[in-house]
């Protein structure tokens, strides 16, 4: 490349993909969603757009058995990038699949655009409400609760996993009920922590990063990062400051493992049992079999400090550039049927956001082996009965990205964290 | 009779064609370039500078002319300025021991060896490697608990290095990883020039009794002089505007934060992953401010490949 064409690369790089953008703005249009439906016998390939593996793919293979003419193909991005390349694709009206998973973190910023996504209404589905756990069927409304965007798939109720062994190391109870016992509240499980530092074993943390940690401790608030008017308010709802205090204590004490969640080295500390304990929505459960292959009967699970809360899930929605918004419309149905979560719970691990399931014996009774056959099933099933939900905000994960920050520049002794707090309000103040 | 006006006039087309046909048909053989980068160069260039003139996201239909307001903002912003002061430390801690390494490398295969191409082929493989792989290997090789070089480090009686956790550890590691793709690159170049250096001129000095450094540096910088001038601006260039090494180290290297942020300290966001954020990383997607970021961004390069180029330009030239 020439001097010059180097140096204009990126400037032109991002104008070029703007200019693109307002293009395809310019030329777009109005989507139109009510198009006609595909000729019978016409062969249809809808993409599922998402952020990681939901566990589908044998329902998609169930699905084209009774549909023979819909072809399915599923687009998987990193976590932050599908949502934000979602935003992009909706802004320029082209890109966007025809059914789009959306994190529950999410969630708010793409419901306050009722206009780019379908109605699902339109197709009946909202004759799935009754179904649904109240809160999550409400997530998936516009804003003014007039329309259906999206239909929920998991909810992720807390627990708390642990390494059996290395509490057996450590001199700590490992029976279930016994550590449950040890943790009633987060001081209590920071108090654990520091008797499970005493023991003093080599390269072993108690837990991972406090990232997740907060997140969790967050949404066992009544109300988190944003109040019912969307209004963030991060610098005075109690909760939050608490939840950071106790998170950074953790990194005080020396507790944590320094691995942030999802990241190559966390997948490591899985494998080299880096760390014992790691909180644990329903869906984590899937990951750590995932990443802990070898360490199959050593996890457990026992229930969470501080009370019911959700931590993730997700909804699928339909964008209104879809062409077949009938037939996307139908497989959403389909995938987040009853039967079709309790499978996926069985095989992946994401509960079900179906209460009738709660009480089902087949998902109340379930155990898995890789866990010590703990009662997984029950636990999480009373973990989604203590849910109370709470009101997200349209910048969630902008928050969420600011606090995450502030609490690894604890963790990496950047600041105090008192510093680290200042700087988290004054990155919150920026988000508009 | 009549023949003659008719070749005349043929003769005067003819020439009329000639002439155009050696004035325009230059330009006509460049325009396809030009065109091109009207069309995907300057038109966006100028369009971002229109644009940071507005407070514009991407998700609201309307555009507030606002003026220069967005630059004054972007002074006053720490974070740019941060970004900034790591782009200059990554750009001087790579480009300056990549440079005199690809010089010594050039000079060590500017003579008869064995399996020569091989060499010079082997120059390039790093070169080729996707960014993304080397990052990746990088990463795991800087890891902090399980990396090889703090293993390495550890005989030594090191400590565990969290290298992406600090600022200068930090910048270190991704200069490693820049140098390792560039060096060889420059290194080829470099050894381009040197092959038109007389070989006269080193058989005289070693007679002299010059030994090879002296060689290197009476002789060959010397007489490289353009070449390096050319090397340092476009390694300037690139180095100034590194966005994937730190953009996937901060995904890769467990320290927390998210890829955009170059750490949670952003200890490692560099001008181009600042632009990347403001337009991209978050659910905002202020394009003005972006623009504005990058229009200053390229103010900054420009400035510091100037400022490169009067100092490259003093390496003597010639020989005394």
């Amino acid at each position: 490349m020439t001097p010059r064409v180097r140096r204009l690369a990126l400037p032109l790089l991002t104008a070029s993909v703007l200019a693109l953008a307002i293009a395809a703005c310019g030329g777009g249009g109005g989507g139109t969603a009510t198009e006609a439906s595909a000729k019978p016998g016409e062969k249809i390939k809808l993409t599922v757009g998402s952020f990681g593996d939901l566990g589908f793919k044998p329902l998609y293979e169930e699905y084209k058995k009774t549909h023979p003419n819909i072809e399915i193909v599923e687009s998987i991005a990193q976590f932050n990038d599908h949502h934000s390349n979602l935003v992009k694709r909706l802004a320029t009206n082209a890109g966007a699949g025809d059914i789009e998973a959306v994190e529950v973190g999410y969630i708010s910023t793409f419901t306050a655009q009722p206009g780019k996504f379908v109605d699902l209404k339109q197709y009946g589905l909202d004759k799935r409400q009754s179904d649904y756990l109240d809160w999550k069927w409400q997530q998936g409304l516009s804003k003014d609760g007039s329309q259906v965007l999206g239909l929920g798939t998991d909810v992720g109720g807390l627990a708390m996993c642990y390494r059996k062994d290395l509490f057996e190391k450590a001199g700590l109870p490992s029976d279930r009920a016994e550590v449950a016992k040890l943790w009633p509240t987060w001081e209590e499980y920071i108090a654990t922590g520091k008797k499970f530092a005493a023991a003093n074993l080599p390269d072993t943390k108690f837990t991972d990063s406090p990232g997740e940690l907060f997140r969790a401790m967050v949404n066992q608030a009544p109300t988190g990062l944003y109040d019912a008017q969307d209004q963030i308010i991060v610098g005075t709802n109690p909760d939050v400051k608490k939840a950071w205090d106790l998170s950074n204590q953790l990194t005080q004490e020396g507790l944590t493992a320094k691995l942030a969640a999802f990241s190559p080295p966390w997948n490591t500390g899985f494998a080299k049992g880096s760390f014992a304990t790691i909180i644990c929505p329903a869906w984590m459960t899937g990951f750590i079999q995932e990443q802990a292959k070898d360490s199959s009967g050593k996890w457990d699970i026992a229930s969470v400090p501080g009370g019911g809360g959700n931590s993730g899930g997700s909804h699928l929605m339909v964008p209104k550039q879809s062409k077949h918004p009938k037939e996307a419309a139908e497989l959403i149905d389909f995938l987040t049927s009853k039967d079709n979560q309790a499978r996926v719970f069985k095989e992946e691990g994401t509960f079900p956001s179906i209460p009738a399931l709660y009480d089902d014996p087949s998902i109340r009774n379930f155990t898995k082996p890789f866990f010590g056959d703990a009662p997984i099933g029950q636990i999480y099933s009373d973990a989604a009965k203590a849910l109370k939900p709470q009101h997200l905000g349209p910048k969630e994960a902008d928050v969420r990205v600011a606090i995450g920050n502030g609490l690894g520049r604890v963790e990496q002794g950047k600041q105090t964290p008192d510093e680290a707090w200042a700087q988290v309000l004054e990155d919150v103040k920026k988000i508009k | 009779m009549s023949a003659l006006p008719l070749a005349i006039t043929r003769r005067r087309r003819r020439s009329v064609r000639h002439t155009l046909d050696v004035r325009v048909s230059p330009y006509a053989y460049v325009a396809p370039f030009f065109l091109l980068f009207c069309a995907f160069g300057l038109f966006p260039l100028a369009y971002t500078a229109w644009v940071s003139l507005h407070e514009w996201t991407l998700l609201s239909d309307t555009q507030t002319f606002v003026g220069l307001d967005n630059y004054s903002t972007l002074l006053a912003d720490g974070y740019f300025w941060n970004a900034t002061f790591n782009t200059l430390s990554i750009g001087l801690l790579s480009t300056v021991p990549q440079l005199a390494l690809a010089i010594w490398l050039a000079h060590l295969l500017n003579r008869r060896l064995r399996m020569q191409t091989l060499f010079r082929v082997a120059l390039l493989i790093p070169n080729v490697t996707s960014v993304v792989a080397v990052v990746v290997i990088f990463s795991q090789l800087f890891g902090r608990d399980f990396g090889l070089i703090n293993w390495v480090l550890s005989w030594f009686g090191a400590g565990k290095i969290d290298w992406a956790a600090g600022t200068a550890t930090s910048h270190i590691a991704l200069s490693v990883m820049i140098m390792w793709r560039w060096t060889g690159y420059n290194a080829l170049i470099f050894l381009a020039a040197m092959q038109a250096v007389p070989r006269e001129l080193y058989e005289a000095a070693t007679i002299d009794g010059a030994g090879t450094f002296t060689q290197l540096r009476k002789i060959t910088m010397p007489m490289i002089r353009p070449t390096i001038i050319f090397v340092v601006i476009v390694s300037t260039i690139g180095a100034m505007q590194i966005i994937a090494e730190p953009m996937l180290f901060g995904q890769s290297s467990g320290g927390g934060g998210v890829m955009v942020t170059g750490g949670p300290d952003r200890q490692f966001q560099t001008l181009a992953l600042y632009v990347y954020e403001l337009a991209f990383g978050n659910a905002t997607f202020d394009f003005g401010y972006a623009s504005a970021a990058s229009w200053l961004m390229f103010v900054a390069v420009v400035i510091v490949s100037g400022i490169n180029f009067l100092i490259s330009r003093r390496v003597k030239g010639g020989l005394v």
